[in-house]
């Protein structure tokens, strides 16, 4: 039997570490709803700007040779994992890493063997864990999660577009967390460029309708990809950090479950000790007793 | 006619219009009511807005695309 003393210390730091997780839960959960508006903000204007590039695509018979849509034979190869910038959110990281780790030394290997495979890490747990590794790092971009809004994307995107069409790289791919619900992350990889064109949807309202185009298609289109480009980032970076908030309240959700468990234990082995001790102080009182009678 | 501004973060701006004025990429142009479908991309710039007995409104820009369809115009801005 445990003594009381160790017991009554281990029953403090448990419920101190309780209340801890169960804070993180609150402030992740409050986190994830202003993530999910953000997401929710987006969602019209990426419709809408997907919408218009299914117009303008409809109308542009000879298909547009875009900068950013050359497919060349994929020599050098671009991954960005996104990853968060704070642990305990689960398997959110590791997930992350294990599946860039496998295109690695899977898809890619022939890449990364001849030294043309690098990685673009977003977030401090990936770059902690490639710099840790013999796997070339492009850079690092670790503040943008301090302030997720457009215009702190854009240069991320923009410069990711411009390094595809200077030729440092012939493929650009994502790995990331895309939000599903609060508790369900699904694990994705994107390709980011080259740009593979939306496919024609059946949309009866805008068929037949004669746009004026203004200054011309192609110079509309040309506007509108690096566009949808910047906004494909954003998403993803919004949807990696609802999921970041999502899977730590839930990781934080269970060890706070986790931890009225262990209390419960603790408190219960807490009472035999105090039992057994006042048992045995009763016994030794009733035998002195019986030993001065006797 | 309706006029409807959103960027990424935000809507910036919906309601009836009478007029609006928006940086072209090749200059500016205005938009009147009953206006034919167009599509046009946006430069830099501020977008000038005339609402009923109100001043005119602007709105800064940093590019954008511009759909006119059925007497709604809808400006995706950066």
């Amino acid at each position: 039997m445990a003594n009381l003393k160790e017991v009554r210390t281990r029953i403090e730091s448990v419920n101190s570490t309780k209340q801890i997780t169960s804070a993180m839960k609150m402030v992740a959960a409050s986190k994830l709803r202003r993530a999910q508006n953000a997401i929710t903000t987006m969602r019209p204007y990426a419709a809408k700007l997907q919408e218009l590039m299914q117009d303008l695509n409809r109308s542009v018979e000879q298909a547009n040779d875009n900068k950013y849509a050359v497919v060349r034979p994929a020599e050098k190869i671009l991954l960005v994992p996104v990853t968060s910038n704070r642990g305990l959110c689960g398997a959110f990281n590791t997930n992350v890493i294990r599946a860039t780790v496998k295109l690695i030394n899977e898809d890619y290997e022939a890449q990364h063997k001849a030294g043309n495979l690098k990685v673009f890490c977003i977030g401090k747990k990936g770059e902690e864990f490639f710099k840790s590794r013999k796997i070339s790092i492009y850079k690092v971009n670790n503040h943008v999660f301090d302030n997720l809004v457009f215009s702190e994307v854009v240069p991320i995107a923009q410069e990711l577009m411009d390094i595809f069409v200077a030729g440092e790289f012939d493929q650009i791919l994502f790995v990331y967390n895309q939000f599903k619900n609060a508790a369900t992350q699904l694990l994705i990889h994107e390709q980011f460029l080259p740009v593979e064109m939306p496919q024609l949807e059946d949309d009866k309202q805008h068929e037949g309708v004669d746009y004026i185009f203004e200054p011309g298609k192609d110079e509309i289109l040309d506007e509108l990809i690096p566009k949808s480009l910047k906004i494909q980032v954003y998403k993803m970076l919004l949807d990696s950090f609802a999921s970041e908030h999502g899977a730590r309240m839930t990781a934080m959700h269970k060890a706070t479950d986790n931890a009225t468990e262990l209390l419960k234990d603790l408190k219960l082995s807490y009472n035999k000790a105090r039992q057994a001790a006042i048992t045995n102080e009763i016994l030794e009182i009733v035998g002195g007793a019986n030993a001065l009678n006797g | 006619m309706k006029l409807e501004v959103i960027t990424p973060d935000a809507t910036l701006f919906e309601g009836e219009v009478e007029l609006v004025q928006l940086p072209g990429l090749d200059g500016l142009f205005e938009i009147l009511n009953n206006h034919a479908p167009m599509i046009a991309a946006l430069g830099k710039g501020r977008i000038k807005y005339h609402q009923q007995d109100r001043k005119d409104q602007f709105l800064e820009i940093n590019g954008g695309v511009l759909e006119v369809l059925h007497n709604k115009v809808l400006v995706l801005a950066e």
